[in-house]
């Protein structure tokens, strides 16, 4: 007689989704950022996406080989982060730039702490600070299109490229007449970093995470309506007067927002967590913008806020049923 | 003459100060930025160290429990004086560039451990070698981070310039540059098993 009644351990439900599951579905979504990139930017503007990707699944591969651990480089999370590196580059660098900052990023930023999992930081992240940090005569060349090159009828003009400064540097210059429109930073039409500057490719991405739930709405929205309040309070010389539209569509807020401070391993569990963290992010960033040396503080903020992430947890940890 | 061997080894593998004990950060990360920097700290610090013991080695009878700290401090800033008013005299270019660290050897945590937990207990040979052997560890350590940081940050060794035309890394000249050197090299001697956890 056939033993019907088979004794398994619980869970008994499996859901579909694993690490490489979502590692892949957030790289999935950040497709059209980088789509409009390669178009606003050019060709350029490609092969350091590819270079980044590549650099950092290898080099990812090499480090667990060399260490004798499982080799996981199909999972996504070396793909997403060499992606997301390039993302946060200029697309005019040097070749060897992206490769630098994807090796740094996956060898300091990820494997030395452990893989995947039990990085403190944001690994591309930190290596965006580093390549910031060591090159910042390349980090901080960018090329702008031509304009109308967005709407595609109208032909670039006849030499390359010309170099220009991001929007926020500008601002930090204290050249406030050259002030881009708000629809050409919403689209795309401005200096910046290859991923971060059409927003409407960045915003599809992010609604097709949220809709699916694999990001919550507590970090962006923290984040982005601090840096919105406090760019308003303090931006301008009087108070309440300060362009919040203008900072919460320039520079890296909203591919910072919903796709880096959004990660994982290095945010807070907890919906209270997540909202204290957005609203550190968005603190951070409005510091930096307004009274810092540099013209752009996304990527410190969410740094900073990564390193306070195990005591958000702490103070944040949920009370146990019944108690 | 063995026992003296060994308080000389230990300072420069087990105990190292900067890879194993991981004392005297201060200066370590402050003024590794070239070679030249790291050795004239650390023969400083190695000169500090060697009559630092030695006095407090043979007063360690007589140094009252409750104010000896105090009293450590007082013999340690007597040469550090010493050693800073002699640099002024015949090293200025290295006393310049040194600048406030050379005063800061007075608080240098090693100087400090060095005469708490040895010698202030032990006699006076022994803590003799104890500070030339901590001294010499410092040194060592405190100059390959330099050798590293002032190769990969300005592109030379003991201000020779070895890769002049090539695209250096600033960060290396820079603190956190100065923290992931160490870092990484406390963690390869780990790995070697020259310092342990």
């Amino acid at each position: 007689m056939k033993n019907n009644l088979l004794v398994n351990i619980s869970p008994h439900l499996h859901g579909k989704e694993s690490v490489s599951r979502i590692m892949w579905i957030v790289a999935l979504s950040l497709i059209p950022a980088g789509l409009a990139g390669v178009y606003i930017f050019g060709l350029g503007a490609l092969w350091v996406i590819i270079l980044g990707v590549i650099s950092a699944v290898i080099s990812e591969m090499l480090l667990q080989l060399f260490t004798k651990k499982k080799v996981t480089v199909f999972d996504g999370s070396a793909f997403l982060t060499g992606l997301l590196l390039a993302y946060n580059l200029p697309p005019n660098v040097p070749f060897w730039l992206p490769i630098a900052g994807s090796v740094f990023a996956i060898a300091i930023g990820k494997q030395i702490f452990g893989g995947i999992g039990r990085n403190i930081f944001n690994p591309a992240l930190v290596g965006r600070v580093f390549l910031m940090a060591s090159w910042p005569k390349y980090m901080t060349t960018f090329t702008p299109t031509p304009k109308f090159l967005v709407w595609g009828f109208i032909k670039p003009m006849n030499y390359d490229a010309i170099t220009s400064a991001t929007p926020l540097a500008l601002i930090k210059e204290g050249r406030v007449l050259e002030r881009v429109p708000y629809l050409d930073l919403f689209l795309g039409n401005r200096g910046g970093c290859i991923g971060e500057v059409c927003i409407l490719a960045l915003i599809i991405g992010a609604i097709f995470l949220l809709i699916r739930g694999y990001i919550s709405w507590h970090i962006p929205f923290s984040y982005i309506v601090t840096t919105g309040l406090f760019t308003y309070l303090f931006g301008a010389k009087i108070f309440f007067t300060g362009d919040w539209l203008f900072h919460i569509l320039s520079g890296g807020l909203i591919l910072g927002a919903f796709f880096m401070a959004t990660d994982y391993v290095t945010s807070p569990l907890t919906a209270k967590g997540q909202i204290i963290f957005g609203f550190g992010c968005g603190l951070l960033t409005a510091i930096i913008r307004i009274w810092g040396g540099y013209p752009e503080g996304v990527s410190y903020a969410i740094l900073m806020m990564n390193a306070a992430t195990p005591i958000i947890d702490r103070y944040t940890k949920p009370r146990i049923y019944g108690s | 003459m063995k026992g003296l061997v060994k308080e000389f080894s230990k300072g420069i593998t087990v105990l190292n100060p900067t890879f194993g004990l991981i004392l005297g950060l201060c200066p370590t990360l402050a003024v590794s930025t070239s070679l030249f920097n790291a050795l004239g700290m650390g023969v400083a610090a190695t000169f500090v160290l060697v009559f630092s013991n030695l006095i407090i080695s043979v007063l360690r009878n007589f140094i009252p429990a409750k104010i000896r700290l105090p009293s450590f401090i007082v013999i340690i800033a007597t040469f550090v004086t010493i050693c800073e008013l002699m640099m002024k005299a015949y090293l200025p270019r290295l006393s310049v560039s040194l600048g406030i660290f050379i005063p800061l050897i007075v608080v240098n945590c090693i100087i400090m451990a060095r005469a708490e937990a040895f010698a202030s207990r032990n006699p006076v040979l022994p803590s003799i070698f104890d500070g030339l052997g901590m001294g010499f560890g410092f040194t060592l350590g405190i100059s390959i981070i330099a050798v590293i940081r002032e190769l990969l940050g300005s592109g030379s060794i003991a201000g020779f310039g070895l890769l002049k035309s090539r695209e250096l890394i600033l960060v290396m000249g820079l603190a956190p540059g100065a923290l992931l050197t160490m870092g990484l090299l406390i963690a390869l001697s780990r790995l070697l098993g020259i310092t342990k956890r």
